[in-house]
C-alpha cells in the first residue's frame, strides 16, 4: 500500500534537478503569462510618456544622423555604393533588437529579485517575454526603416529588395535566439558575480564595433575578414541588408554557421539559466 | 485519507554575509572537492544551528534541519515559530522559489502560493488589468481568469475603482484586490503566509472566512503560517511549531500554540534577567503560588507575590496583567501604590496579590506587572518579567472561549419546579466534542 501510494506524487522538489530538464512544457502551460508580461511592458511604457511610441523613432533617426556624418562624411568609411542614411539605418536597427535583447534580458534576475522571491512560474517565460516585448519596438523602428526606403526610392534609389526578404523572419528569430541565449549566460553569472553587469553595456558597444554595422563586410581588410566572420552577428546583418538593400555578402554557408551558433548559445543558456533559477534567490 | 504533501528529511542552509566577490575561489575549492572528489561540500558541513541572537562562527546556517512532515488531504495547518524559526524558508521551498540543500517534498496536487498578496501587480495598470496579470503569475490561464473576473470584483468589493490604475488605490483596496484574485485559485494546496496582516477588520474577516470554506468545504490542504495566533488557533487544525530549523512540536493547534507561547514566556524570562541589572528601579521575582512557574486547577484562586527594589520611587502605579495564547490580555488590574499604603520605595519591598477563582479557559498564560511612576528621582515605567501559569483541566479544540466557568443549568417543569439538572457546584466534564 505504502509503496503504491509513494509513487504518484504530481511534482516532486529536490535539490538537484536534471541539468537537461529545461521544463519547456511548462513555459508552454504558462504561454497566457508570457503574453500578460508583453501586455504590461508595452502598456505601461507608453502610459508613462506623452509621445509613446514615438520615442521608439527618435533613438535610431538620431544615431542614423550621426552616424552618417561621423563616419560617412568625416571619416568616410564606404557604404557598398549604398545612400550612407539607409545603409547606417538598416545596420542600427537589426543591431539595436539584438542589443536590446541582451541588455534586457542580462538583468533579468535581478530586475525581478522581487517577484521570483515570492512566486513560482518557469523564471524562463520572463527573458522570453522581454524578447517578445522588443520585437514590437523592433517592428515600430521597422516602419521608420520603410519610410526612410521609400523616401529614398522617390529620390533616386540607388538599392534594391532583393527575394532573400523572404528570409526576414528567419533572421529575426536567429536575432532574438542568439540575443536571448547571450543574455541567459549574463543573467546566470551576473546573480553570483555582480561585476559582470558592468561589461554588459560596454561589451554589446564594443561587440557592434566587431560587426559590420557601420561598414560593410566587403571593405574589411583580408587579415582581419576572418574575425567578423566568426561573429555570428555578422552574417545576420550582412543578410538583413542584402535582402532589403541588395548589397552585402548573403550566403547560405555563413548564415548557417550563424544558426549552428545561436542554438548553441542558447540551449547552453537556457541550461545555465534554469541551474541559477533554482536558488538564485538566496544569493542575489 | 491520502497524503497531499510529504516532506522527507528536508534541509536548507544559507550562507550569512556578503555573498559576491571573494567567492569564486570558495566556488572552485566547493566545485573541485564535490565534484572531482567527490566528497562532503565542506562549507556545509560547518553549519551550525540557526540562532539570531548568537554569533555564528561560521558563514553557513541551517535554516531548516531535517525536517520530516505528512501533510493528509484536506488539513488545515498552522506553522508557528519566532522570527527566524524557519517558517518563510518552509514555504519557500513548498512554494519553488527556492530549492533545498538537502532532502524532497513530494507534492499531490496544483500548489498555489501566497508569500505575498499582490505580486507583480503594476502601478499603471488598471485594477482589471492587474488581476488578469497577477492571476497569470498565480498560474491562471487567462480563461480561468475570464470567467472568474466578475466573481474576484464582486469578492473584493471595488467595483466602483476597477478601471483605475492601481496606484491611486488606497493600500486597503490594493490588497483587497489582490487577496480577491489569490482567493479564487483553483488548486489542491493552498500555502499562506502572514498574508491577514493588513486590511481592515471587516475583510480581513472576510478572508479568515474565505479560507475556512476553502479548508472545509472544497478538501483543500491548506498550509498558513502567522504569527497572530487566535487566527492560527481559529483556523487550523493541526500545528506545528518550528524552533531554530527544527520541528519543536507536531499535533493538535491547541497544544501547539500553548507550547509556543510557554517558548516565548521563557525567553522573554531570559531576556528580562539580562537587561535589569543596571536599573536602579526593578519589579520582579514574580512567583505564583510560591513557585516560578505554576500549575492552577481551573477554578481556583490563586497568590502572585512580587519584589519591588528601588532608591526613591514615588507613588508608583501598578497593573498585574494576564495574557492568553493568542496574545489578548484576560486581565489588566490597576492599583495605585497610595491605595495600598506604598507611597514611597526605597529598598525593597514584597508585595502579595490575592486573585479570586477566575476561572479562565485551561491552556498556558502569561503573567507579569508594570509600574509606572510620574514623578520622583525615578520617574518612569518597567516591566517585570513574564511568568508562565497554566490552568490545568480538562479541555479540547473545541473549547475556544475565554472563560469556562461551571455554570448551572436546570429544566422548569410545566408546574414551575425546577429539576434536579446540573449544580453549578458540581465539578464538570468539558471534554466532548461541539
Amino acid at each position: 500500500m505504502q509503496a503504491t501510494e509513494d509513487t504518484n506524487w504530481d511534482m516532486v522538489i529536490e535539490s538537484k534537478g536534471s541539468l537537461f530538464d529545461l521544463k519547456l512544457r511548462e513555459v508552454w502551460r504558462y504561454r497566457d503569462l508570457l503574453f500578460m508580461f508583453v501586455k504590461r511592458d508595452f502598456v505601461s511604457f507608453y502610459k508613462q510618456t506623452i509621445l509613446g511610441p514615438l520615442w521608439f523613432f527618435i533613438q535610431p533617426l538620431f544615431t542614423m544622423i550621426v552616424f552618417t556624418f561621423v563616419f560617412g562624411n568625416l571619416a568616410g568609411l564606404s557604404t557598398d555604393g549604398l545612400p550612407q542614411p539607409l545603409f547606417y539605418l538598416a545596420g542600427i536597427t537589426a543591431w539595436n533588437y539584438f542589443a536590446e535583447c541582451i541588455t534586457k534580458t542580462s538583468t533579468v534576475f535581478k530586475d525581478n529579485a522581487n517577484i521570483f522571491s515570492k512566486v513560482y512560474f518557469p523564471r524562463l517565460i520572463m527573458p522570453l517575454s522581454i524578447v517578445t516585448s522588443n520585437l514590437v519596438r523592433f517592428a515600430v523602428q521597422m516602419l521608420l526603416f520603410f519610410g526612410m526606403m521609400t523616401y529614398f526610392w522617390f529620390a533616386g534609389g540607388g538599392f534594391e529588395v532583393t527575394s532573400a526578404v523572404a528570409l526576414f523572419p528567419l533572421l529575426v528569430l536567429l536575432m532574438a535566439l542568439l540575443g536571448l541565449g547571450m543574455g541567459l549566460i549574463i543573467t546566470a553569472m551576473t546573480t553570483k558575480y555582480r561585476d559582470l553587469s558592468f561589461l554588459v553595456q560596454f561589451g554589446v558597444q564594443l561587440l557592434m564595433y566587431a560587426t559590420t554595422v557601420i561598414y560593410p563586410l566587403s571593405s574589411a581588410p583580408e587579415q582581419y575578414r576572418w574575425i567578423l566572420e566568426l561573429n555570428p552577428m555578422t552574417a545576420i546583418i550582412e543578410a538583413f541588408r542584402f535582402a532589403f538593400l541588395g548589397s552585402g555578402e548573403f550566403g547560405f554557408y555563413s548564415l548557417g554557421y550563424s544558426a549552428v551558433v545561436s542554438i548553441a548559445i542558447l540551449v547552453f543558456g537556457v541550461v545555465i539559466f534554469n541551474r541559477t533559477e533554482r536558488d538564485f534567490v538566496d544569493t542575489v | 485519507m491520502t497524503t497531499a504533501i510529504k516532506i522527507e528529511n528536508l534541509s536548507k542552509a544559507y550562507q550569512l554575509g556578503q555573498i559576491g566577490t571573494g567567492t569564486i575561489s570558495r566556488d572552485i575549492e566547493r566545485w573541485f572537492v564535490t565534484r572531482v572528489l567527490g566528497r562532503e561540500d565542506p562549507f556545509l558541513k560547518l553549519g551550525e544551528v540557526n540562532d539570531r541572537a548568537t554569533k555564528g562562527e561560521t558563514g553557513v546556517v541551517w535554516s531548516l534541519r531535517d525536517i520530516n512532515l505528512d501533510i493528509e488531504q484536506g488539513d488545515v495547518v498552522g506553522i508557528i515559530g519566532q522570527n527566524g524559526a524557519g517558517k518563510s524558508t518552509l514555504l519557500k521551498l513548498l512554494s519553488r522559489v527556492t530549492a533545498p540543500t538537502t532532502g524532497q517534498i513530494k507534492l499531490r496536487g496544483r500548489v498555489a502560493s501566497l508569500l505575498e498578496v499582490g505580486t507583480g501587480f503594476h502601478q499603471e495598470l488598471t485594477g482589471r488589468e492587474n488581476i488578469y496579470l497577477n492571476g497569470s503569475i498565480l498560474g491562471m490561464r487567462k480563461r480561468e481568469i475570464d470567467r472568474k473576473v466578475d466573481e474576484i470584483v464582486n469578492f473584493s468589493g471595488i467595483e466602483r475603482y476597477i478601471d483605475t490604475p492601481v496606484k491611486r488605490y488606497s493600500s486597503g483596496m490594493y490588497v483587497r484586490l489582490a487577496f480577491a484574485v489569490a482567493a479564487h485559485l483553483e488548486s489542491e494546496i493552498l500555502i499562506v503566509d502572514e498574508v491577514l496582516a493588513v486590511g481592515d477588520a471587516a475583510f480581513q474577516k472576510k478572508c479568515i472566512g474565505k479560507m475556512e470554506e476553502v479548508g472545509k468545504r472544497d478538501g483543500r490542504t491548506v498550509l498558513f503560517v502567522s504569527h497572530n495566533m487566535s487566527s492560527v488557533h481559529s483556523l487550523c487544525k493541526r500545528g506545528i511549531l518550528l524552533d531554530n530549523g527544527n520541528m519543536a512540536f507536531d499535533g493538535p493547534v491547541k497544544e501547539c500554540v500553548a507550547e509556543y507561547s510557554k517558548q516565548s514566556v521563557l525567553e522573554d524570562a531570559a531576556e528580562h534577567l539580562k537587561e535589569v541589572g543596571s536599573r536602579s528601579v526593578r519589579i520582579s521575582g514574580v512567583k505564583v503560588n510560591g513557585e516560578l512557574s505554576s500549575m492552577v486547577g481551573l477554578g481556583e484562586g490563586f497568590d502572585v507575590t512580587v519584589r519591588i527594589q528601588a532608591a526613591g520611587l514615588k507613588d508608583p502605579v501598578l497593573f498585574l496583567i494576564v495574557e492568553n495564547m493568542t496574545g489578548q490580555q484576560v486581565i489588566h488590574d490597576r492599583v495605585a501604590g497610595r491605595d495600598i499604603g506604598l507611597e514611597f520605595v526605597d529598598g525593597s519591598r514584597k508585595l502579595r496579590l490575592k486573585v479570586p477563582e477566575l476561572w479562565l479557559s485551561p491552556g498556558v498564560y502569561s503573567l507579569y506587572f508594570k509600574m509606572i511612576s510620574f514623578d520622583g528621582p525615578n520617574a518612569g515605567r518597567s516591566e517585570s518579567e513574564r511568568i508562565l501559569l497554566e490552568v490545568e483541566g480538562k479541555s479540547t479544540n473545541s473549547v475556544r472561549s475565554v472563560l469556562l466557568p461551571n455554570i448551572g443549568w436546570s429544566v422548569e417543569d410545566p408546574n414551575g419546579n425546577r429539576n434536579k439538572g446540573i449544580d453549578e457546584r458540581t465539578p464538570r466534564d468539558h471534554s466532548f466534542q461541539s
